[in-house]
């Protein structure tokens, strides 16, 4: 393990580290900020004109210093819906790794912990599951609730069933992480310990094993969110996920899609820099944070 | 393990795969499509429909319908498609050899890609090509495979007009039915913008993957021992560094069928290649039922038939699994 | 002139950005043809790192950073990768530790046992084929023919470790360096194990350079002795002597703890303290901390090898033993 001041003077003394961590954390505040921030709330109807639609960014003739970059077809800003956009796109990464996390943890730490025919069962269950490809199931378990309801009802719920989809079908990568550092973890004495002076096994599981399986779950909980937003954006890009009046980066791209060979380029680009910029800034953090949390994993002398 | 055993193991996994799949098939036939509406009309009585129900076998129990829905299945018969008004397996069928050869150019592509850029990251750690390549492949990572397809779409396709960039362009029909791309300069060169960016998702995934695994065999004793032994360089990392590097490589890439199959719904979308991917989604927006069964089944199929190949290759180059509870 | 002789051996490790360490800190040997010589320390002394660094095979980041290894007069660390290639597995062999993982899983014995052959002679397949069941014959291995086509989970430790002597022994070779060919087996077979690696060694004229950790084994099986510690030679001479009458205090202390030589009844013997890692030698003597005979001199320079150890207060008399 490696101290706080060691892990902070490591973070400071790697360039690629402070960018990605700088160009998150813009993101998340220009996202938490978007209702005080945003010139416009792409929500509200009220606000929207039609005859601003596909304005170009505000340095291009025809631009309107009004729309930084410029509007989309239905006249919203799209520096404000990206910034609204960014916030979805996060909530739902988010949510769909605290899902995934949960489940994972706690079935990880079951099938660690209790071994046997449980162990094998979930285990075997989780090798099915990651082989079927998250995005596959995502796309048929969405189709099948958008061809199940109507199209009202499926908004209202989208970020809920985004969130549960993504969610259960990426449990397997924390349990098997959870599963594997128990079984490393159960021969310590520690353990031994606890079980001599007659704690339940449950108290040893959560009280004892599970604070030292952290580490792990918080390297691959970095990716996972990068994954989430990944699939998030390419099941909306599908139409499959936030529809359009709530839009999130990937359906700000979908809806953009259509206008980029008529000129109107600039609705696509800059929720798709926003978009990859994060998934970037979040895939150097992970990377970054596995070598410096996990030693095993480090190559060197010895 | 004796060949037949494998066998035999393999089909019964299959068989329990295409059960669930084909009960996922089944519950959305139940659920979801209203088989009378492609029947009869709205203005038809509600008896008149009861009636019809009753002699569709609708009302009966679920087993029975089951199994009805299941033989049926296991004669191809999926239903019409609502939209096309055909069987719904043979409108499904007919779009296979598009998405099929789209895959093949992917992997043809990412396999010729990763495997020396792979080997050379892991020999010449320190170059400034690997680590070129190395940075190179987390932003490949993470650019999602539809802004790819759109970056080429507009870059190569409409700013610069050296490939086209939708659909699939002529194509020659094979005496069995096969419509390939392959055969034809259009074809192929509608193929090119397609293949590339479907293979962009998996390239970065595998180099890292070749590169980590070599290096881990680069460091064995066996690989040392073989160095001892005066071997030329060459023979020491290629046969026997990276043999031992192909068995990984090969598990992890049968992980990735189902990922791949579902790029190729993103890649079919963007390029309006006229694949199965593609008629899915249109399915889907059209809410046309039979078609929806029809494509689950069949990746459903693929999946398990391209799994079952991927372990017997695994059993064919790893000598191991011949004798279970052998370490490795 | 000596087959082979290694002088002012220096082995170093990069360290954070711009120190480095040693590994081997000024070793030399000198090996006759058909001369059998034993090395012997703890781990972590430097044994393995010596005999990689004589095929130079020493793992990056390490390098040989000084010094000489000279085979029948010419500097191996001198020859081109392709020359020196022409000496490995043909010229000096070796035996590894560990037969588990010395093969390659997913090869052969037969490929693994030809290559080495057609890498150092041009001779055929069939050819080939006929000296490998001839080796494993030689190495006692039942049914050889059908052994060819095994690989190496179908055979056992001891099995492995014979098809690896086999391997070492193809191509004639005028040195084996076999680095605690022993350690990683079964205690049952070990010294069956040892008894072969002699034997073959005797009967080809072969010379050996073991490496253990073991003085027990060294005393039957070899002529001369050099003791490392701390990646250098602290004492060298002939086995028997050195074991009759060592002078160093480490080589004493190593000998006292051997539990043959342990009265029956008393408490086996302990050298107190234990061999400090490279990254973090003490000065001078590197022995000094652990031994009784130290002194202020010892704490401030190395001593140099002198009359056979490298001990500026060495024992002169066996009862000395501290």
């Amino acid at each position: 393990m490696i101290s706080l001041k060691g892990f902070l003077r490591r973070f400071f003394s790697d360039p690629v580290a402070i960018g990605a961590g700088l160009v998150l954390l813009v993101l998340v505040l220009m996202a938490v900020l978007a209702p005080f921030l945003a010139p416009q709330n792409p929500y509200d109807l009220m606000q929207l004109d039609i005859m601003d639609s596909e304005m170009p960014p505000s340095w291009k003739p025809g631009g309107d210093p009004r729309f930084w970059l410029g509007t989309d077809a239905q006249g919203r800003g799209v520096f404000s819906t990206i910034m609204y956009g960014t916030g979805i796109s996060l909530v739902i990464g988010i949510g769909a790794v605290i899902v995934q996390a949960v489940l994972g943890v706690t079935l990880g730490l079951i099938a660690g912990y209790k071994g046997g025919w449980l162990d094998s069962f979930l285990m075997r269950l989780a090798d099915i599951q990651l082989s079927l490809s998250t995005l596959m199931m995502a796309i048929i378990a969405l189709a099948l609730f958008q061809a199940a309801f109507d199209a009202n009802i499926y908004a209202d719920y989208a970020i809920i069933m985004l969130i549960m989809v993504i969610g259960i079908a990426e449990w397997p990568k924390f349990a098997r992480t959870v599963r594997s550092s128990v079984l490393g973890e159960r021969k310590k004495e520690y353990v031994d310990a606890a079980r001599v002076i007659g704690l339940p096994p449950r108290k040893i599981m959560w009280g004892h094993i599970l604070p030292n399986t952290l580490t792990p779950v918080l390297v691959i909980s970095t990716i996972q969110v990068a994954e989430a937003i990944m699939i998030e954006a390419s099941l909306s890009f599908l139409g499959l996920g936030m529809p359009v009046d709530r839009p999130s980066l990937g359906s700000l791209i979908r809806s953009g899609f259509e206008f980029i060979f008529s000129g109107s380029w600039w609705i696509t680009l800059y929720p798709a820099i926003v978009l990859v910029a994060l998934i970037l800034a979040l895939n150097l953090l992970g990377d970054w944070l596995r070598d410096v949390l996990n030693p095993k994993l480090r190559r060197g002398e010895d | 393990m004796h060949i037949l055993a494998f066998l035999i193991r393999r089909a019964i996994q299959a068989v329990i795969v295409m059960f669930v799949i084909s009960l996922v098939g089944f519950s959305i036939q139940d659920n979801l499509g209203d088989p009378l509406r492609e029947l009869v009309g709205q203005s038809v009585s509600e008896e008149a429909r009861d009636d019809l129900r009753e002699q569709l076998g609708l009302n009966d129990p679920f087993f029975v319908q089951y199994t009805r829905f299941l033989g049926n299945a296991l004669q191809g018969d999926l239903g019409n498609s609502y939209f096309f008004k055909r069987p719904a397996l043979s409108v499904i069928l007919d779009k296979f050899p598009a998405t099929f050869e789209l895959v093949l150019g992917a992997v043809f592509i990412f396999v010729s890609l990763s495997i020396p850029a792979g080997i050379y990251c892991a020999i010449n750690r320190d170059s400034w090509l690997s680590r070129i390549i190395m940075s190179g492949s987390i932003v490949g990572i993470s650019v999602p495979v539809f802004l790819t397809a759109i970056g080429m779409v507009w870059l190569f396709g409409v700013e610069l007009g050296w490939l086209p960039a939708f659909g699939r362009g002529d194509t020659y029909e094979l005496p069995w039915g096969w419509d390939t791309g392959f055969l034809t300069w259009d074809g192929l060169s509608h193929l090119i913008l397609p293949s590339i960016t479907l293979s962009s998702i998996m390239l970065p995934l595998f180099i890292r993957l070749i590169r980590a695994e070599m290096m881990e065999a680069m460091g064995t004793e066996y690989v040392r021992f073989a160095r001892a032994k005066g071997l030329s360089t060459r023979r020491v990392r290629y046969v026997h560094a990276f043999r031992n590097t192909l068995l990984p490589v090969v598990t992890v890439g049968g992980l990735m069928i189902g990922t791949l199959i579902a790029y190729t719904i993103l890649t079919e979308t963007v390029f309006q290649w006229p694949g199965m991917g593609f008629l899915f989604l249109e399915a889907v927006n059209r809410v046309d039922t039979p078609l929806i069964i029809a494509y689950i089944i069949i990746v459903g199929l693929i999946f398990v038939v391209v799994n079952t190949i991927v372990d017997f290759i695994y059993t064919l180059i790893n000598p191991m699994v011949k004798l279970p509870g052998a370490k490795g | 002139m000596p087959m082979l002789e290694v002088q002012d051996l220096h082995v170093a490790f990069p360290q954070g950005r711009k120190s480095e360490v040693e590994a081997l800190r000024g070793v030399d040997l000198t090996l006759e043809k058909g001369e059998r010589l034993g090395v012997v320390g703890e781990s972590g002394a430097g044994k393995s790192m010596l005999a990689f660094a004589i095929l130079n095979l020493i793992a990056e980041p390490g390098r040989v950073s000084r010094g000489r290894i000279m085979f029948h007069g010419q500097n191996l660390l001198d020859l081109s990768e392709r020359d020196i290639r022409a000496v490995r597995g043909n010229r000096i062999s070796m035996i590894f530790q560990d037969p588990m993982v010395t093969l390659n899983p997913v090869l052969s014995i037969g490929t693994q046992m030809m290559e080495t052959l057609r890498a150092h002679r041009r001779i055929s397949g069939a050819e080939a084929r006929r000296l490998c069941i001839a080796k494993l014959r030689e190495v006692a291995i039942p049914s050889p023919e059908s052994r060819l086509d095994a690989y190496p989970h179908e055979l056992s430790g001891g099995l492995r470790q014979r098809v690896v002597i086999a391997i070492a022994l193809l191509t004639d070779p005028e040195l084996i360096i076999a680095d605690e060919p022993t350690t990683a087996l079964d205690v049952t077979i070990q010294a069956e194990i040892m008894a072969l690696i002699l034997k073959l060694c005797r009967e080809n004229d072969v010379a050996l350079i073991l490496i253990t950790h073991d003085l027990g084994v060294v005393a039957e099986a070899t002529e001369r002795l050099m003791i490392m510690y701390a990646g250098k030679c602290v004492e060298t001479g002939a086995t028997g002597a050195i074991i009759n009458a060592p002078h160093h205090p480490y080589s004493a202390g190593l000998l006292r703890a051997l539990p043959q030589n342990a009265a029956r009844g008393t408490r086996l013997y302990q050298i107190p303290g234990s061999m400090p890692p490279i990254t973090a030698l003490p000065a001078g003597c590197a022995y000094h901390p652990r031994c009784a005979r130290a002194t202020a001199l010892c704490k401030a320079e190395i001593p140099p090898l002198q009359n056979g150890a490298a001990c500026f207060h060495p024992l002169t008399a066996p009862e000395e033993v501290p």
